[in-house]
């Protein structure tokens, strides 16, 4: 393969874990734990083929799967940012489906809509009616709580959830677990995820073996990203407590409308992009909000997280992928990023 | 003697005079506006309210108008108002009939603060 793009996958590779284990590192480590993998390129993201094997034969029997994130769709939003927010939804919902592995489910990390209108949820639901993908969960964001604190969104995403819209389900023996950090925003505050929902958390983590890989998604983010625009959750630590004592903890959010990441012990954190528009990186605007670029970037900088769990390498693989390229076109994937592979330990 | 009796009168007097126009109302230069009744009026862009701490005379009428490009709302921290969501141009009005410092946000984001003093 050419050297830019070994170079391009062994920089991403290159210690992410800070463990010492270098690409070649870890595909010796794969390969001692019999998984078998065989780490292709196709369109300069690497590619397991034994896991697209797997995934088909195996699915559905504890093993290996896949799952996507979308985030801030904000159905209803129409100013020069995205005029069109709806078509470039759309245009995720035709990538995830276009994928060569598909996913078991969607997670959808909030902002469905822009101003919590009916008319929005109605148009949200009608797109993600094209979706493969059958089983699609939600956490809402600040933005589908505008009228009735959140009624309207619950009576159509509340399905099994508490309080504001919590909840927790097993896949595979992964745990998830969606929270709601945008219900009762206290003034000068950021995120709030409350004593309720805190309690709740505690009790649903308790009992697991410490061996279970979990999953928190919830909208705004659960580390303090950038206080001054309200990018994190004032009472994060506290839920964080809780899964402390996990070999593997992946937490993924939206809100901020561009990729943020952070590995901290066995929890790795990580941001989407949104499906609508992007916002700035924290401090180089007057505020946050609507980014406007050029129409020709806009697709570069909206994407989708498609989140990978390998039973027999234990790890969870995290890629970004923008709604420019699709991932099994040979011209490649312009600024798909792996950006997390998370072993796990335990 | 009463060329200083008329001294004194006429200095007092200055005072008198100097005082009065003095706490006549000269232009306040500190961050908060001294509208009429008729107009007291909070812009909100870039996720900030314009004037942060805005006050009013006992029953006038604030207008909050969003000139942002996000939703934002004005929920007063002691239930005393609360605006439905405002788009970009919507606006959302507010009558003061007690005086009071009323401390309000933006539910949607936090962080945006203000102030109305009602005096």
């Amino acid at each position: 393969m050419p050297d830019s793009k070994q170079d391009f996958i062994d920089q991403k590779l290159q210690d992410l874990n800070n463990d010492g284990v270098d690409r070649r590192g870890f595909l010796k480590c794969m390969a001692w734990a019999g998984t078998g993998l065989v780490w292709t390129l196709s369109g300069g993201i690497p590619v397991s083929r034994a896991f697209a094997k797997a995934h088909g034969k195996d699915a559905g029997k504890g093993g290996d799967f896949s799952f996507v994130q979308i985030s801030d769709s904000h159905i209803g939003f129409n100013k020069p940012a995205n005029p069109d927010v709806t078509a470039t939804l759309q245009t995720a919902i035709d990538k995830i489906n276009a994928m060569p592995h598909q996913p078991d489910f969607i997670i959808h990390t909030g902002d469905l809509s822009q101003l919590s209108r009916p008319s929005e949820f109605d148009t949200l639901d009608q797109a993600l009616k094209s979706a493969s993908a059958k089983q699609i969960y939600f956490v809402p964001g600040e933005h589908d709580m505008l009228t009735d604190n959140g009624e309207q969104y619950l009576q159509r995403y509340g399905k099994g959830t508490k309080g504001s819209g919590w909840c927790s389900f097993d896949h595979k023996g992964v745990h998830f677990v969606g929270l709601v950090n945008v219900a009762n925003l206290k003034a000068g505050g950021m995120g709030s995820l409350g004593h309720d929902q805190l309690e709740w958390l505690e009790d649903d983590l308790k009992g697991r073996s410490a061996s279970t890989p979990i999953v928190l998604f919830a909208h705004i983010p659960l580390w303090t990203i950038y206080p001054d625009w309200g990018w994190g959750t004032d009472d994060s630590e506290q839920a964080l407590s809780y899964v402390k004592r996990f070999g593997s903890v992946t937490v993924l959010n939206g809100h901020i409308h561009q990729i943020m990441q952070k590995v901290e012990g066995k929890v790795s954190f990580h941001t989407a992009m949104s499906t609508a528009f992007p916002q700035p990186a924290p401090g180089t605007a007057p505020s946050a909000g609507p980014m406007k670029v050029p129409a020709d970037q806009l697709q570069r900088v909206l994407g989708i997280t498609d989140v990978n769990y390998l039973v027999s390498g234990r790890s969870l693989a995290v890629v970004d992928s923008p709604l420019a390229g699709s991932p099994s076109s040979a011209s490649g994937n312009a600024g798909a990023r792996l950006s997390v592979v998370d072993s796990i330990h335990g | 003697m009463k060329e200083n009796n008329v001294w004194i009168a006429g200095f007092t007097a200055s005072v008198i005079i100097a005082v009065v126009l003095l706490l006549a109302g000269s232009p306040s230069v500190t961050a908060s506006d001294q509208p009429s009744a008729a107009n007291a009026v909070v812009k909100i862009d870039n996720f900030v309210f314009g004037p942060q701490t805005i006050t009013v005379p006992v029953g006038a009428t604030v207008k909050w108008t969003n000139k942002d490009d996000i939703p934002h709302t004005a929920v007063s921290t002691d239930g005393a108002f609360k605006s439905k969501v405002m788009d970009t141009d919507e606006s959302f009005s507010y009558t003061f009939t007690k005086p009071g410092t009323y401390s309000y946000y933006c539910s949607v984001h936090p962080k945006m603060t203000g102030k109305v003093v009602v005096q």
